[in-house]
């Protein structure tokens, strides 16, 4: 029998890296959209990074900045009894940074689109900058937000280097669907590795397949 | 009383443009800004509405301090009463009419404001539309009652007609001076309609390059005082035909086309799209160039 676990894994791991990186999006990309911060492009070219970056340097990073040696993974060892190599904690903290970019890129540039006098005629009927953000902007970017976290959620379904660097293959902790794969495929186990293969080919699939109908769909009604 | 001292550095196509400005407004009245694109018109209302910050501001209103650039003193635009009408309208897609008006109260308020000003802009039948199935003129009908739904001291109105045809502003101006009526607001608008100015302010200001230029009643600034008429209007020529010894001069105001008779002279420094005043001295009317 197939063991499903790494499917479970790989899920999990895709709510809540694309949970996290929602609520921390939302904030970041208002102030990219608002803020005179000079040093503004430095934190876009950062954040886009792991879009042209292979997946095994930033891993490479992260392995070297999570392990107990150096001082980031030192503080969080001795302060939060956190360790963050070779455990799923890791892989959430590597996903969030490999999958920024999905989530920011999309909430930025609906954020950019709207016409700034909405924010502005809101401040004039006397609403604050949060309440202005709740009830006006994130409602009329709702299809930039669902592009988002469908886009983060799927690519985090198909991470494989970070992952590797970071996670290595921890049946139950860090052993994800695409790794998975690859260890089934070193051991000449092709029908596990189809399975598997299968099953998230098929899902990635359908799922952007419903952002693309979606979004064309969304796109026909505000012309009209 | 509302006294706008300000000084700001504006970014133009053609270099920087010093804004500066002294005006004095008086409680309830209606002043119209009238100028050029890029004399700075907007500029002022963004100020006054405390959205743009000038180098050197003071704003007075009434007894209250809303600017002071000196003692660093900054009320934030949610803190100013104020009702703004954006030149694009600004209604907030995702929420309907009603829910656009409703937006604007504050947690306690009562909604009988936002009943009253949908009935008074005869908006009942859209107040469940979303704005993008709304026309022009339906948009500028919401975006003035929102505007007003928290009873504001000042109404700021940034070309609030310059998208619509002719019927529909004139249909929207008497809103406007409905409004500005029953709810004694003090209101500040842009046109570059001088006959929109002629029939709702009180008083206007002409701006050019940053400064302003001229400033009181309309008659006194569109026109030479020498004038003293018993009624007058403002147009355009649209044609200047001979007849016999004398010139006809077609004029367009409002709906209406007037004929006037000129004699050669007359016609020769009058042109086609020309600005114009039409006077009635007794039986004898009389054309004016305007500005």
């Amino acid at each position: 029998m197939i063991n499903l676990d790494p499917l479970w894994l790989t899920a999990k791991l895709a709510l809540i890296t694309t949970l996290i990186l929602l609520v921390v999006s939302i904030p970041l990309c208002y102030w990219l959209c608002y803020s005179r911060f000079r040093l503004k492009a430095v934190v876009e070219a950062l954040i886009s990074l792991p879009l042209v970056l292979p997946p095994s340097v930033l891993g490479f990073y992260l392995l070297i900045a999570f392990s107990p040696e150096n001082a980031f993974g030192k503080f969080l060892a001795d302060y939060f009894d956190l360790r963050l190599v070779f455990t799923f904690e890791g892989l959430i903290l590597a996903s969030v940074l490999y999958s920024l970019p999905f989530m920011v890129n999309p909430i930025l540039s609906g954020l950019k689109n709207l016409s700034p006098a909405l924010q502005e005629a809101s401040f004039t009927l006397g609403k604050s900058r949060f309440t202005t953000l709740t009830k006006i902007l994130l409602p009329n970017i709702s299809a930039s937000l669902f592009t988002g976290i469908i886009m983060t959620f799927a690519h985090t379904l198909g991470e494989f280097g970070v992952v590797l660097m970071v996670g290595g293959s921890i049946p139950e902790e860090t052993k994800v669907v695409s790794i998975a794969i690859y260890e089934e495929v070193e051991s000449m186990n092709y029908d596990h590795a189809n399975i598997h293969a299968g099953i998230l080919f098929l899902f990635s699939f359908s799922i952007l397949l419903a952002v693309h109908l979606i979004n064309n769909k969304s796109r026909k009604t505000t012309l009209y | 009383m509302i006294q706008i001292d300000a000084y700001k550095m504006l970014q133009t196509a053609d270099g920087e443009l010093p804004l500066d400005i002294s005006l004095t407004i008086k409680k309830g009245e209606f002043v119209s800004i009238y100028g050029n694109s890029g004399a700075g018109k907007t500029t002022i209302l963004r100020i006054l509405s405390g959205l743009t910050n000038a180098e050197k501001v003071t704003i007075k209103v009434g007894e209250s301090l809303w600017d002071d650039s000196l003692k660093k003193n900054h009320l934030p635009v949610q803190k100013r009463s104020i009702g703004f009408v954006f030149q694009d309208f600004a209604l907030f897609p995702n929420l309907t009419v009603k829910e656009n008006l409703e937006f604007a109260l504050s947690k306690n308020d009562s909604k009988d404001m936002v009943a009253e000003l949908i009935e008074l802009m005869e908006l009942q039948s859209l107040q469940n539309s979303k704005p993008q199935n709304l026309s022009g003129g339906q948009k500028q009908r919401v975006a003035l009652a929102r505007a007003i739904v928290r009873k504001p001291e000042i109404f700021l109105l940034d070309e609030p007609l310059s998208a619509l045809d002719d019927d529909m502003r004139f249909k929207l101006q008497d809103y406007i001076l409905k409004i500005h009526q029953k709810y004694e607001l003090t209101t500040l608008m842009i046109s570059h309609s001088i006959a929109e100015i002629f029939k709702l302010s009180d008083k206007v200001i002409v701006l050019d390059k940053g400064k302003i230029v001229k400033e009181g009643t309309p008659q006194t600034v569109f026109t030479e005082q020498k004038i003293s008429s018993k009624f007058q209007l403002t147009g355009e020529i649209i044609s200047i035909t001979k007849s016999d010894i004398v010139y006809i001069v077609q004029v367009s105001s409002g709906n209406t086309i007037i004929k006037v008779i000129a004699t050669e002279e007359e016609a020769k420094d009058y042109k086609i799209g020309q600005k114009v005043l039409v006077a009635s001295k007794a039986f004898n009317p009389i054309i004016q160039v305007l500005v």
